[in-house]
């Protein structure tokens, strides 16, 4: 599906380009997306570093674990795949904490540390496992309690109520997040159910190659 | 309520970072050392997104430039403008999932014209707070692994986006229209 909606863009935006007779805005914008993409890239160095530094301390202090068996029934349902107390939970955590409270300076990283210890666990390695759809589910949601960036452009335009948008704001990313998880869980199961079941003996060489090129040629579409 | 939980949000961040550590220097870590080492990782990590982000922000932003976006929606805006909703908030519908800023520039630019209070700011607000940018969470945090193939994510992602939108329209037109 990626690949459709990359190569769509592309495609699309060449045939308008072409009827409109935009085609120096297209080269423009190539080298503006590129650039950008860097920019944003290189934006989230500073963040990575740092956070990632400290979800260190945190994790070499048992922190993380602490959190994971603290917490980790709060949002096991959410990853029945995800081992009880594993640290990739004490990350999940940290990402949804972070994101409800408007914190996405922090979210970013500790969502992309959840994604590197569910990675771990993925026999995979350049395919989703259904923990990560998941993660990503609750982060393109994204619940949020304080919309702050907004409340400050709403005050920036002499708002007589900047924070009135929170209580509209909090129902319809409760509705989002909700049909993100319900969509999520529907599809975790029909992937389980469309998904052959595994040959017997396979030797371990074979298994990757195998078992990313048969089962998910089909889900692609 | 709101205020408890503006405290919290300025807090948060200053009080992990100062009880993290001192809380790791009870429990006998090295917390410099273990900080630094940690940290070495984070560098890597961002240099790990740049294809992806470059890949995926070319295309949309000849989508954006060629006018097919501004195409699309021309498209779909009167589709929905017979059921109350203002034609103005639409193209957020198609804007959100795609681009951030682009996004963000879009509810900015509604406010200044329309007026923050107004039904159309209220709405472009909403919209804007309750989701976040969908094709760059996908790009970033797949990215920043080496995922190549996301499965049925984007699927969701992209599904939850249509209902947060009517969901913010829907909430919007109960409370303030």
């Amino acid at each position: 599906m990626i690949n459709g909606i990359w190569l769509g863009m592309i495609v699309i935006g060449f045939v308008f380009a072409a009827v409109n007779g935009r085609m120096d805005a297209f080269t423009a914008a190539v080298f503006d997306g590129a650039k950008n993409g860097v920019t944003v890239s290189f934006g989230l160095i500073s963040v990575l570093v740092f956070w990632m530094g400290m979800m260190r301390v945190a994790e070499d202090a048992g922190l993380l674990r602490k959190i994971a068996r603290l917490l980790g029934p709060v949002v096991g349902f959410l990853f029945p795949d995800v081992p009880k107390g594993h640290p990739a939970i004490g990350y999940i955590l940290s990402n949804m904490s972070a994101n409800l409270l408007g914190l996405g300076n922090a979210a970013t990283p500790m969502g992309i540390k959840a994604m590197q210890e569910l990675q771990t666990l993925n026999p995979d390695k350049e395919t989703a496992t259904p923990a990560m759809c998941t993660l990503l589910a609750l982060n393109t949601a994204s619940i949020t309690l304080i919309p702050a960036t907004l409340i400050a452009i709403r005050l920036n335009y002499g708002s007589a109520d900047p924070a009135g948008i929170v209580g509209t704001t909090l129902a319809a990313t409760a509705v989002a997040t909700l049909a993100a998880i319900g969509a999520d869980r529907l599809f975790r199961r029909l992937t389980l159910l469309r998904r052959p079941p595994k040959p017997p003996a396979v030797r371990t060489g074979d298994h990757a190659a195998g078992g990313s090129a048969v089962p998910h040629t089909s889900m692609k579409g | 309520m709101l205020h408890l939980i503006s405290l919290i949000s300025a807090w948060a961040i200053p009080v992990m970072i100062t009880f993290i550590p001192l809380y790791a220097f009870t429990r006998k870590v090295p917390v410099y050392e273990s900080f630094v080492e940690g940290a070495k990782d984070g560098f890597g990590t961002a240099i790990a997104i740049i294809p992806h982000l470059v890949g995926m922000l070319v295309a949309i932003s000849v989508f954006r430039a060629s006018g097919a976006l501004d195409f699309l929606m021309g498209f779909i805006a009167p589709a929905l403008e017979g059921l109350g909703v203002p034609p103005e908030v639409l193209p957020l519908g198609l804007l959100r999932p795609l681009t951030g800023t682009g996004s963000l520039a879009y509810t900015t630019d509604l406010i200044r014209v329309h007026g923050p209070d107004s039904l159309i700011g209220m709405i472009a607000s909403t919209i804007q707070g309750s989701t976040d940018t969908t094709l760059y969470v996908l790009t970033v945090y797949f990215g920043a692994v080496g995922i190549r193939n996301g499965r049925y994510a984007l699927k969701v992602g992209l599904f939850s986006d249509i209902i947060g939108f009517i969901a913010a329209i829907v909430v919007c037109l109960l409370v303030f229209g």
